[in-house]
């Protein structure tokens, strides 16, 4: 891993840190732990493409999971002899470091954008699937006996009961998904420099602080955004499921 | 009305008819069609559908729960809502407050009205209802079947119903299928029969020592001719009423006002003025009504001194008394 890493810090040029890139401030000589006019000048070249390519790994990563999970998951729904298997396999993926899977994956597609994507899908299955399997599951009997005798299909009883009701518990393993891949997608820069990890990496290496502090506060914005917006989704998509609800 | 004690085949059998379980040999004719030559999901979209555990759907408001087998169906959705609301308020419901509501928001005896009015939404012929009112507290039941019975008695609708609860079966159904362990039919009757006359010793069990008194519960006081008892009103000739009373073999006379209301009842050592005394009368007590079972017509009786009960008509006149021997003699008679 650290050849990988050796050889773009060499060809990203000098090491001593030429921070300012002309006309650089004070504080930014003096290594200040957050130069607010360093960020902002660096805004649009470095930050905004950064999070902009992050925000699309996350997005790519949850999406294409999503996908997987979901028809593992409604397998597993209707056949029960497939969940344990697909249990085991995305349950190995999620405990193999990440790390170590980069490594893994590199032989196989290279030092692309793929890698970090497969790498990063295979963390969201387990959460997905489990999320799916256990919303399905909570579906009360009574409810789908009800839906039975009044005559929906088993396609209808899907798509207009199980699932709706399924919704909370899978938009939860969503919010817990999106969250867990936006923090791993910085460990991505290992690979290739895309997303949020690029300058974070950078700053470790270089032991610029404002840099540092940019990238790891716009991880950590992103995912607390992200978060909220999908709490707010699932209030407007689910409001019987609202606590105040219970009487 | 399908009943007797778990394990006797109740649900099963009424599962039957909407095909959630499926059966081997026999058949089950709905209006001279087999259920089993029908499309399934067709079959049960033409049958209303009530469970104990009532299975409302928890995402859906309760105008949308009522609307769902007519959604099914693919009615315009003008007419689907208008077809809730009229049966939120056919349930006792408020369409405008709770139309919005879900299903959460609802009491236990609220939930089971939407539950009916759900399996009453597409006007099927016939209702299967699996224990209804089981998970309810005694006096919401009592409150449902009865809303139930009045409620039926403008739909006419063919309901098939299991209860484990006889008095329930008695008070609810035309006919009577007792099931005992192992699916075997002990006795189908009318209610009155299986109290009067049951099967076999299994049956009589079942419906309890106290099946007499049950049987009281059939009947109501209209359906007995009452006596018609001597009555006067204040200022009338004495000396005429009491040969009255003395007639009938009664002691007491019944004052009743100008319109021919009960006001009292004079025993007649008092009537030893000229003139029907205006007061001095014993009150009436508890009055019956055509409409009152047997049962607690007797009741009244009981916690009440006198051996006779007051019946008066929709309008409080007097319409005739009715004493405990009366009400034996027609459980004797039929």
């Amino acid at each position: 891993m650290t050849h990988v890493l050796a050889a773009k810090l060499a060809a990203a040029g000098p090491v001593i840190p030429n921070f300012g890139g002309g006309g650089a401030h004070s504080c930014v000589r003096r290594n200040g732990f957050f130069c607010w006019d360093w960020f902002r000048s660096h805004w649009s070249d470095t930050f905004q493409p950064a999070l902009l390519d992050h925000i699309k790994l996350t997005a790519i990563a949850i999406g294409i999971g999503f996908a997987i999970s979901f028809a593992a998951a409604l397998l597993a729904y209707r056949f029960v002899r497939f969940e344990t298997p697909f249990s085991i396999f995305s349950g190995i993926l999620y405990t193999i470091p990440s790390a170590a899977l980069f490594q893994l994956l590199v032989p196989i597609t290279g030092l692309t954008t793929t890698t970090v994507e497969i790498a990063l899908i295979s963390y969201t299955l387990l959460i997905l699937f489990r999320n799916t399997v256990v919303g399905l599951r909570g579906v009360s009997d009574e409810v789908r006996e009800a839906a039975r005798g009044m005559g929906f299909t088993r396609a209808q009883t899907l798509l207009r009961v199980e699932l709706p009701l399924a919704a909370p518990a899978i938009l939860a393993g969503v919010q817990i998904a999106a969250v867990t891949v936006i923090s791993l997608a910085t460990i991505g820069a290992f690979i290739v420099d895309e997303g949020l990890g690029g300058p974070i990496f950078r700053a470790i290496t270089t032991d610029f602080n404002t840099e540092f502090v940019a990238a790891a506060v716009l991880t950590t914005l992103l995912a607390v955004v992200v978060y909220a917006l999908i709490a707010g989704a699932q209030r407007v998509l689910t409001p019987w499921a609202r606590r105040e609800m219970a009487r | 009305m399908l009943v007797g004690p778990s394990g006797g085949g109740k649900t099963t059998a009424l599962k039957m008819i909407n095909r959630l379980i499926d059966f081997e040999g026999g058949d089950i004719s709905i209006d001279g069609q087999s259920v089993r030559s029908l499309d399934v999901t067709q079959l049960r979209r033409g049958i209303g559908y009530v469970i104990q555990q009532i299975g409302l759907f928890p995402h859906m408001t309760i105008e949308a729960n009522i609307g769902t087998v007519p959604r099914l169906l693919g009615w315009e959705r003008d007419r689907i809502r208008r077809r809730a609301l009229e049966l939120i308020e056919l349930v006792g419901l408020d369409p405008d407050r709770d139309g919005r509501r879900y299903p959460a928001q609802l009491s236990g005896g609220q939930r089971q009205r939407v539950g009916l009015a759900r399996a009453l939404a597409a006007d099927p012929p016939v209702m299967l209802m699996d224990e209804p009112f089981g998970a309810l507290d005694p006096i919401t039941r009592e409150r449902l079947q009865d809303e139930f019975l009045a409620l039926q008695a403008q739909i006419r609708k063919t309901v098939v119903f299991v209860t484990h609860d006889i008095d329930e079966a008695i008070t609810m159904g035309d006919r009577i299928a007792v099931l005992r362990e192992g699916g075997v039919l002990a006795q189908y009757d009318t209610p009155d029969r299986i109290l009067s006359e049951p099967a076999d010793e299994f049956v009589a069990q079942f419906v309890g020592a106290d099946r007499g008194l049950k049987r009281l519960t059939l009947r109501r006081l209209r359906d007995i001719e009452p006596i018609d008892p001597p009555a006067a009103r204040p200022g009338d000739n004495a000396q005429a009423a009491r040969a009255r009373v003395q007639r009938a073999g009664f002691e007491t006379l019944v004052i009743v006002d100008d319109d021919g209301r009960p006001t009292g009842l004079l025993p007649i050592d008092r009537l030893a003025t000229e003139r029907v005394p205006e007061d001095g009368s014993e009150p009436l007590g508890a009055v019956g009504t055509p409409g009152m079972l047997l049962r607690d017509a007797l009741s009244l009786m009981l916690s009440q001194t006198g051996s006779h009960l007051v019946v008066v008509d929709k309008n409080g006149r007097l319409a005739g008394l009715v004493s405990a021997d009366l009400i034996s003699e027609e459980l004797v008679a039929k």
